[in-house]
């Protein structure tokens, strides 16, 4: 029997849904109230924010103190970089996880996600002083692999539990074919995994993105991306609080768009390829 | 000569063996079914000649060379899967050509091939189209185009027919022995269905429990089986094998005789029954009689004609030269 869902239960549904949500997107709404105010405007009662006048001020002060592109920079080459390797390292790992497992699979998956359970500052110590070692601190480079690194046991379980839709019996008639590992691999894997690889780099890249502890602690001026130019302007002296919002408005935005642009291909990564 | 030969070869998996050590000559050109019933080991023992299982022991000799250890991409074998098997990001057009284009076959040799492969079967107007667009029969022949355009020393086929529905599946049958003739290469096709079998086999090999209870021309197999699990597998209806002091009589454990071969009258026979169910196929109809000297019920092949009430006392008469023999381990007794 189809289950009965009356217009009375809809309507409550609803409610409740759209409350939840602007409960979750209210301190982001508040944030980008915020940053069109005046440093002074900004403190003020919840009220007279609202009825101060709007300015683009802290946007200009914000840009003229940190260079924003520059940061912004940072932050595109790490989350891309990092996801990118992470995909290079991690399709090879779940081809073989999925199609040539051994009895110890399953134990190799759970192990790595495991790592995920560790506070990540109980590393930080070892991963600081390899860093300085191997002079990869405060550098591009350095973060890509760490946060490749971090990142890779996600990417190698979402592309895992995509390969397992994929029919071995298709991967055979390739190698019938005449098709090396490689070729296998690149014409006829990879293709066909193409929409669970495209929710795993969406969904890394905004991990990358909005990964703040190892870019805090790692970086400098250098390689600083967007995380490090807000914290920039997190004081607990002075009035910071309309140019605090604009650089995390800076910030969270093109994250922001390109999550409103791919959100299918995102709710996919994010439920683990259960959405179809 | 482009022979298939398999000597001592074996497959375990884990403390499984699923296939104890055998040998097997399969000739170039043959037509040879690999038949048995589910979990027998007959698939895979092709995929052990294919390359997608290693074999614990022994050795695949293909076209005079070890090809144990050789990959399947390099054993210049091509399959047809039972699933397909076709790339689904890929048109028609492309899935045939893949083959010659992992091969390094250029551009204007895929396209001429493509296009002969297509049009021998009947695919020319789908080329565009992608494998989801086609239907089962369709599919089956876009796999069959991908294993001929690669011109290899012999096809493999695991059950593909089984996804197809009834009349399309005698119509790819035919289609498929009248592709060997006209191809002459090597054909290993491994099946369940032994009217598939006996219809387009040149040899029939007869897999039980991965061990091969006899391999012959299918008539050979009918007329001839060694052992009374060959008997009653090849052939349908099944061949009636009975048991007690009828067979004793014929100084064996058990006497076989096949529908055919027994006589049905209403009024005298060797043996007394009942008749139970009948099936009218038109040309035949087969009735089941239950006689008390026998425990199973008889099948009689009879003329289409012949109509007998349920429940009717009827007189059955076995053929003496045609009946089967069997000692008490169902080895045929000569």
């Amino acid at each position: 029997m189809a289950r009965a869902v009356t217009t009375r239960h809809k309507t409550i549904n609803t409610i409740i849904a759209w409350t939840i949500g602007l409960v979750i997107f209210f301190p982001i709404l508040w944030i980008v109230v915020l940053s069109f105010k005046t440093e002074g405007d900004a403190i003020k009662t919840p009220i007279d924010v609202l009825t101060a006048a709007w300015t683009f001020e802290s946007y200009g002060v914000v840009q003229g103190r940190s260079d924003y592109f520059k940061h912004f920079a940072n932050s595109v080459i790490i989350a891309l970089g990092s996801t990118l390797l992470g995909v290079l390292v991690a399709v090879p790992a779940a081809w073989s996880m999925v199609f040539v497992p051994s009895r110890r699979t399953r134990g190799i998956l759970m192990w790595m996600l495991s790592t995920k359970m560790l506070p990540a500052v109980g590393v930080l110590y070892p991963i600081y002083l390899l860093c300085i070692e191997l002079g990869i601190l405060d550098s591009r480079v350095g973060l890509v692999v760490i946060l490749m690194l971090i990142n890779l046991p996600i990417i190698v379980w979402m592309l895992y539990t995509y390969f397992k839709e994929i029919p071995g019996e298709i991967l055979e008639a390739a190698r019938m074919d005449g098709a090396t590992l490689r070729a296998e691999l690149l014409y006829v894997l990879t293709p066909m995994a193409l929409p669970g690889i495209a929710s795993t780099v969406l969904l890394n890249v905004i991990l990358a993105w909005n990964e703040a502890f190892w870019t805090l602690n790692l970086t400098a001026a250098k390689a600083a991306p967007l995380t490090a130019f807000i914290a920039s302007y997190s004081s607990p002296e002075g009035l910071f609080f309309a140019k605090l919002s604009a650089a995390s408005v800076m910030a969270i935005a093109p994250i922001l768009i390109m999550g409103w642009f791919s959100q299918k291909q995102l709710v996919r990564g994010l439920t683990f390829g259960a959405v179809k | 000569m482009k022979q298939i030969q398999l000597k001592q070869v074996s497959k375990r998996f884990g403390d499984v063996e699923v296939i104890p050590p055998l040998d097997l000559q399969i000739e170039d050109g043959e037509f040879v079914v690999f038949v048995g019933p589910s979990g027998c080991g007959k698939s895979t023992l092709l995929r052990l000649i294919a390359g997608l299982e290693d074999v614990t022991s022994g050795q695949v000799i293909i076209d005079g060379q070890d090809a144990t250890a050789i990959p399947p991409a390099k054993r210049r074998l091509a399959m047809v899967f039972q699933s397909y098997a076709l790339y689904p990001h890929m048109s028609v057009r492309k899935n045939i050509a893949f083959p010659l284009r992992m091969a390094g076959v250029d551009k204007a040799e895929q396209e001429r091939r493509v296009t002969e492969a297509a049009k021998v079967l009947n695919l020319t107007d789908y080329l565009h189209r992608r494998p989801g667009q086609l239907s089962g029969g369709q599919r089956q022949r876009v796999a069959i185009g991908r294993a001929i355009v690669r011109e290899p020393t012999a096809f493999l086929f695991d059950e593909p027919l089984s996804n197809l529905d009834a009349a399309l599946r005698v119509g790819m049958r035919l289609e498929i022995s009248e592709l060997h003739k006209r191809l002459a290469t090597t054909m290993i096709y491994v099946t369940h269905d032994q009217v598939e079998a006996m219809t387009m086999a040149d040899k029939i090999v007869v897999l039980q429990a991965g061990v091969i209870e006899q391999v012959g021309s299918p008539l050979d197999l009918y007329h001839n089986p060694c052992n009374t699990f060959v008997a009653g597998f090849i052939g349908s209806p099944k061949m009636n094998l009975l048991d007690g002091s009828e067979a004793v009589k014929q100084g064996a454990h058990t006497i076989g005789i096949r529908p055919e071969h027994v006589a049905i009258s209403s009024d005298s026979g060797d043996w007394e029954g009942v008749v139970g169910v009948c099936e009218h196929l038109g040309s035949d109809t087969f009735f089941h009689v239950k006689c008390p000297a026998f425990t199973a019920p008889l099948t009689v092949r009879a003329s289409g004609e012949l109509h007998l009430p349920y429940g009717s006392k009827v007189f059955l008469t076995p053929e003496p030269a045609h009946l089967h023999r069997f000692d008490d381990k169902g080895l045929s007794l000569k």
